[in-house]
C-alpha cells in the first residue's frame, strides 16, 4: 500500500487506511460478515424464531419497494398492501391451481407486480401529496373486498398452498430452508435496488423528487421515470407477497387489509424512508414491535405499538438509518481529516503518503 | 438622546454558518438609519436578528429592553414593526383584513388607525375589500407598510421597500415614509439597494459588506464619500 | 323516484357527518400541511365521554356541551404535547405520529369501554317526515351540522382570533411579525377540529352504535370528501362530504350492496379526481421554482 502507484492513491475509495486495508475493503468485509452471520443464525434458533426472522426479511423486501417509490421518488403510497396481495395471490393461485413449483412463482409475481405498478403509475402522474395518498388508499381498501368477491381466488376462505419441501438429500428442515431461500431473494433485491438507486435511474428519481421542474428542464423524462418508479416499487412488494404466500402456506383476504399498507408506511418511516438499510429496520419493527407490545400490555397492546411509533418519530424523525447516516458521516469526517488532503495532493508524491497514512492511523 | 435601537457586537447564524461577524448599529429615537450594501452582505440578516428570526449573539437593546432570546411575536408586541423582504402580505385575505391584523396587538377598535392609513394611502381605501393578492406590487408595498403602522410601532423596520417597483412608485413610497416618520414620530431602520434615494432621507447610514460594518456615519457624509459614490451611487 | 329522493336525503344526513369530519381535516391541513389520521378516533373517544355523561344522567344537551368543551381542551393539549415535537420534522414523521395516535385512542377506548356495541341516545325522535321522504332524525343531524358550520364561519370571519388563525395558517412568518402567537393558533385549531369531530361522533353514534371501530369508516369517507372538495377548501370539504354521503347511499341502493359499496364509491370519486386532480374547489399545490 505504501509504495502504491499514483493511480491507487487517487482512487476514490481510498479515504484513508486502517490496519493496512482501505475503508472500502473494510466495508465489504463487514457486509460479508453480516451475510455469513445471517446465514448461520437460523441454525442456532428455535423454529418459531426462524419463522419470525423470515417474516422480517419478507417485510424488508416489501418496505424496500415502498422506500423506492416514496423515499427516493417522493410519491406517497398508502396502497402497497394491495400490491403485496397481488404477488401473494399470484404465487398462491399458480401453486394451488397449476402446480407450479414455489421458486418458479417469483418471476410471474414480479411481472404481475410490475405490470400493476405501471398501470397504476400512469394515472398517478396526475396526483400529488394527499390526493395521491387517497388514490393509493382506494387501492388498499379495494383489495380485500375484491378478493372476497371472486371465488377464483378462493373467496373469503382464501387458498391453501402446497407446503414447500426442502430439496431432498439436504440436511435441513423446512423452516430453515425457507429462511435461506428468502435471504437469498432479499440479498438479490438489495443488490438490484442499490444498483438502480446509485445509478442514473436513482439520480433521476431523486431529482424528480426534489426539484421536478428543474429535472424536467434538464431533459429528464419525468413521466417515464415516475411511472418506472411505481413499477419497480410494486415489483419488489409483489415479490415479497409471493414469498409470504410460500412461507406461510396460506392466503386469505383478511391478511391484506388497509392496516398492512399502513404498517409498510410506518416501517418505512421508522427505518428511514430514503434508505436501503432502513427497509430491514422497518421489517424488524413491523414484525417484532406488535409482539413486544403484547408482552407489555395484555389489555391494550396496540396502544403500546402506537406509543412506540410516537417515540421513534420523536427520537429519530428521519428514521433509524436516516438519522444514523449523517452521524456516521460526521464521525468519519472527524476521524480521517488527513485523508481528504491525501486525495487531492498525493497523486505523485509517494513520500507524503506514509505520513498521511500514519496520521490517519493515529487519529 | 439615547438611540431607540442599539446593536452591539451582534453575530448572526444560519445554522452553523456565521453571516454577521459582530456588527454595531444604532437608530436614533425619531431618526432614520439606512443599511447599505451589496446582495448577500448581511443587511437583511441584521434586520432578522433584530426581530428574532435568526439565531444571534451579542446585545440588541430596544427602548432600554434587551431583545435577545425573545420570540418574534414578543418583539412585535413590544413595538417593532417589520416589513419583510417580499412584503409578506397575506395575499389570501382582503386589504382591510390585512390592516386589522396589523392592529392585533393593540387594544381597542382599529377604526381610527385604519382611517389614518387610508389617509396616507388613499388607493388602499378604494381597494379595501379586494384580496391583497390582486394588488399591484406598489400597492402591496403600501399595504405592507400600512399594516406595520397599524401596530402604532415605535420602530419601523423596512427591508428593501423599493424592490421590484417602478421609480415613480418608489419615490411616492419614500415620500410617504418620510412624512410618516415626521408625523407619527416613528423611528425607521431601513435596508435599501437604492442607495441615493435612501441617503437623501436618512440621518445615519451604515455600509455592510460580507457581514461586517465597513463604514458608518451621517448619511450626508457617506453620500459625499467618493468611494461610496463610485461603488454604490454610480458616479 | 320516491326511493331516489329518500336515499338522497338520508345521504345528505350521513353526508353532513362526513362533511363535519372533513372540515376538521381541512382545518388542520391548512394550518399544518398534515392530514390528521387520528381525527376519527379522537371523535370516537369524545363520543364515549358523552356516553358516560349521558349514562350518569346528565341531560343530553348539557352532556353535548360538556363533551365539546372537553374535546376542545383535549385537542389543544394533543397539539401542544404530541404534535409539537414533530412540527419541524419531515411531514412523514408527523403522519406516522397521527397514525400512532389513532392506534392509541382506539386501543384505549377498547380497553376502557370494551368492544361491545353500545346504544347511544339521539336527541331527535326518529319519525318520518314529508311522507317518509326523510326522518326527523336526519333533519336534526343536518340542522346541527348547519348551525355548527354557521358558528364556525362567523368565528373565522368576524372575530379577531379567527382572523389571526387564518393568517397564521396562510403565512406563519408574517403572522408572527404581527405579534400573533402562531403556536397558540395551531393549538386552538386542533381544539376546534376536535370539537367538530366530537359533534360528528355524537350525531352518528345513534345510527352506527357506539364501539371503538365506529369512526373508521366515517374517517375514510370524510377523507375522501375532503379531497373531493379540495383539501385546501373548507367549503369544498362540506360539499365534498355531502356528495360522498349521497353517492354512498345511491351506490348502495342501486349498484351494489354492502361489501363492495365502499370500493365502488371510492372508485367513482377517484374518477372525478382524475379530471380535477386538486379536487372540485382546491387550489393547485403551487411549486415555487
Amino acid at each position: 500500500m505504501n509504495d502504491g502507484t499514483a493511480a491507487m492513491a487517487s482512487e476514490k475509495l481510498a479515504v484513508g487506511d486502517h490496519a493496512g486495508l482501505r475503508i472500502g475493503t473494510w466495508r465489504w468485509l463487514g457486509i460479508g460478515a453480516l451475510i455469513v452471520l445471517a446465514a448461520v443464525l437460523p441454525f442456532g434458533l428455535s423454529n418459531y424464531q426462524v419463522f419470525e426472522l423470515t417474516q422480517v426479511m419478507i417485510y424488508a423486501v416489501a418496505v424496500l419497494g415502498l422506500n423506492i417509490l416514496t423515499g427516493y421518488n417522493g410519491q406517497i403510497s398508502l396502497g402497497h398492501g394491495g400490491f403485496f396481495a397481488a404477488g401473494a395471490y399470484t404465487a398462491a393461485v399458480l401453486m394451488h391451481r397449476y402446480g407450479v413449483p414455489y421458486w418458479a412463482t417469483l418471476p410471474p409475481a414480479a411481472l404481475v407486480g410490475f405490470a400493476l405498478g405501471l398501470l397504476f403509475g400512469l394515472p398517478a402522474l396526475r396526483f400529488e401529496g394527499p390526493y395521491l395518498a387517497l388514490v393509493t388508499l382506494a387501492m388498499a381498501v379495494a383489495t380485500p373486498q375484491t378478493l372476497k368477491y371472486f371465488s377464483w381466488t378462493g373467496g373469503q376462505q382464501g387458498l391453501h398452498v402446497v407446503k414447500v419441501l426442502p430439496p431432498a438429500g439436504l440436511p435441513i428442515d423446512r423452516d430453515r430452508w425457507l429462511y435461506l431461500f428468502v435471504l437469498v431473494v432479499l440479498l438479490i433485491a438489495i443488490r438490484v435496488a442499490a444498483n438502480l438507486l446509485n445509478g442514473r435511474t436513482g439520480r433521476a428519481w431523486m431529482a424528480i423528487r426534489d426539484h421536478p421542474i428543474a429535472a424536467a428542464a434538464m431533459g429528464v423524462d419525468t413521466a417515464g421515470y415516475k411511472t418506472l418508479a411505481f413499477g419497480i416499487s410494486t415489483l419488489f412488494t409483489a415479490v415479497a407477497g409471493a414469498l409470504a404466500a410460500i412461507v406461510v402456506g396460506f392466503v386469505a383476504p383478511e391478511s391484506f387489509t388497509l392496516f398492512l399498507s399502513i404498517s409498510f408506511l410506518v416501517g418505512s418511516a421508522v427505518g428511514g424512508i430514503a434508505t436501503i438499510g432502513g427497509a430491514i429496520v422497518g421489517g424488524f419493527f413491523i414484525e417484532f414491535v406488535p409482539n413486544f407490545a403484547n408482552d407489555i400490555s395484555d389489555a391494550a397492546p396496540w396502544a403500546i405499538y402506537g406509543l412506540a411509533m410516537l417515540l421513534f418519530m420523536y427520537a429519530m424523525p428521519r428514521g433509524v438509518i436516516g438519522s444514523i447516516r449523517p452521524l456516521a458521516a460526521w464521525l468519519a469526517a472527524r476521524l480521517k481529516p488527513a485523508a481528504a488532503v491525501g486525495e487531492i495532493s498525493a497523486t505523485s508524491n509517494k513520500a507524503s503518503t506514509p505520513q498521511q497514512t500514519s496520521q490517519g492511523r493515529l487519529e | 438622546m439615547a438611540p431607540i435601537l442599539q446593536l452591539h457586537a451582534v453575530k448572526a447564524f444560519y445554522g452553523a454558518f456565521e453571516a454577521l461577524h459582530g456588527v454595531d448599529v444604532a437608530v436614533e429615537d425619531g431618526g432614520m438609519t439606512v443599511l447599505l450594501g451589496a446582495n448577500g452582505a448581511g443587511k437583511t440578516t441584521t434586520l432578522r436578528a433584530v426581530c428574532g428570526m435568526v439565531r444571534s449573539e451579542g446585545d440588541i437593546v430596544f427602548a432600554g429592553e434587551p431583545l435577545q432570546r425573545r420570540s418574534t411575536e414578543e418583539i412585535a408586541a413590544m413595538g417593532v414593526a417589520h416589513v419583510p423582504e417580499g412584503r409578506g402580505t397575506f395575499i389570501g385575505l382582503t386589504v382591510e383584513e390585512n390592516l386589522r391584523l396589523g392592529a392585533y396587538t393593540r387594544p381597542g377598535k382599529p377604526h381610527d388607525a385604519m382611517a389614518r392609513m387610508y389617509g396616507y394611502f388613499p388607493i388602499l381605501a378604494d381597494r379595501r375589500r379586494q384580496q391583497a393578492g390582486a394588488l399591484s406590487g406598489g400597492e402591496q408595498q403600501m399595504l405592507a407598510i400600512a399594516r406595520a403602522l397599524m401596530m402604532a410601532p415605535r420602530l419601523l423596520v423596512l427591508d428593501e421597500p423599493s424592490f421590484g417597483l417602478a421609480p415613480r412608485v418608489v419615490e411616492a413610497i419614500f415620500a410617504i415614509i418620510d412624512r410618516i416618520r415626521r408625523e407619527q414620530r416613528v423611528s425607521v431602520l431601513l435596508v435599501e439597494q437604492n442607495a441615493s434615494l435612501a441617503l437623501e432621507l436618512a440621518d445615519h447610514a451604515y455600509l455592510i459588506e460580507t457581514g461586517y460594518v465597513v463604514a458608518s456615519g451621517s448619511a450626508k457624509v457617506l453620500a459625499d464619500d467618493p468611494q461610496i459614490r463610485r461603488s454604490y451611487l454610480g458616479y | 323516484m320516491h326511493l331516489f329522493l329518500q336515499q338522497v336525503f338520508s345521504g345528505l344526513a350521513s353526508g353532513a357527518i362526513y362533511a363535519s369530519l372533513a372540515l376538521a381535516l381541512v382545518m388542520i391541513y391548512r394550518a399544518t400541511d398534515l392530514v390528521n389520521f387520528a381525527q376519527g378516533e379522537m371523535a370516537m373517544f369524545s363520543t364515549y365521554i358523552a356516553w358516560m355523561l349521558v349514562n350518569a344522567n346528565v341531560p343530553f344537551w348539557a352532556a353535548f356541551a360538556l363533551t365539546l368543551a372537553v374535546s376542545f381542551i383535549g385537542g389543544m393539549v394533543i397539539e401542544r404535547v404530541v404534535i409539537r415535537p414533530v412540527e419541524n420534522a419531515p411531514v412523514l414523521a408527523a403522519v406516522v405520529v397521527t397514525i400512532g395516535l389513532l392506534l392509541i385512542f382506539n386501543a384505549l377506548a377498547g380497553w376502557l369501554f370494551t368492544y361491545t356495541l353500545q346504544e347511544f341516545p339521539s336527541p331527535f325522535p326518529d319519525r318520518p317526515l314529508f311522507g317518509a321522504l326523510m326522518t326527523t332524525r336526519d333533519l336534526g343531524v343536518i340542522a346541527v351540522t348547519l348551525i355548527m358550520l354557521a358558528l364556525l364561519f362567523a368565528f373565522f370571519r368576524f372575530t379577531a382570533t379567527g382572523l389571526a388563525m387564518r393568517a397564521a395558517a396562510q403565512n406563519p412568518a408574517s403572522a408572527r411579525l404581527c405579534g400573533i402567537r402562531v403556536g397558540r393558533m395551531l393549538a386552538i385549531g386542533w381544539g376546534l377540529a376536535a370539537a367538530i369531530g366530537a359533534t360528528a361522533g355524537i350525531m352518528v353514534a345513534p345510527i352506527l352504535f357506539l364501539d371503538p371501530e365506529m369512526m373508521s369508516g366515517v374517517l375514510l369517507y370524510a377523507f375522501t370528501g375532503a379531497l373531493l372538495g379540495g383539501i385546501t377548501s373548507p367549503v369544498g370539504a362540506v360539499i365534498g362530504g355531502l356528495i360522498v354521503g349521497v353517492t354512498e347511499n345511491l351506490v348502495g341502493t342501486y349498484l351494489i350492496a354492502s361489501q363492495l359499496k365502499l370500493t365502488v364509491a371510492l372508485i367513482l370519486i377517484v374518477i372525478v379526481l382524475v379530471f380535477r386532480p386538486n379536487g372540485l374547489f382546491g387550489t393547485a399545490i403551487v411549486r415555487r421554482v
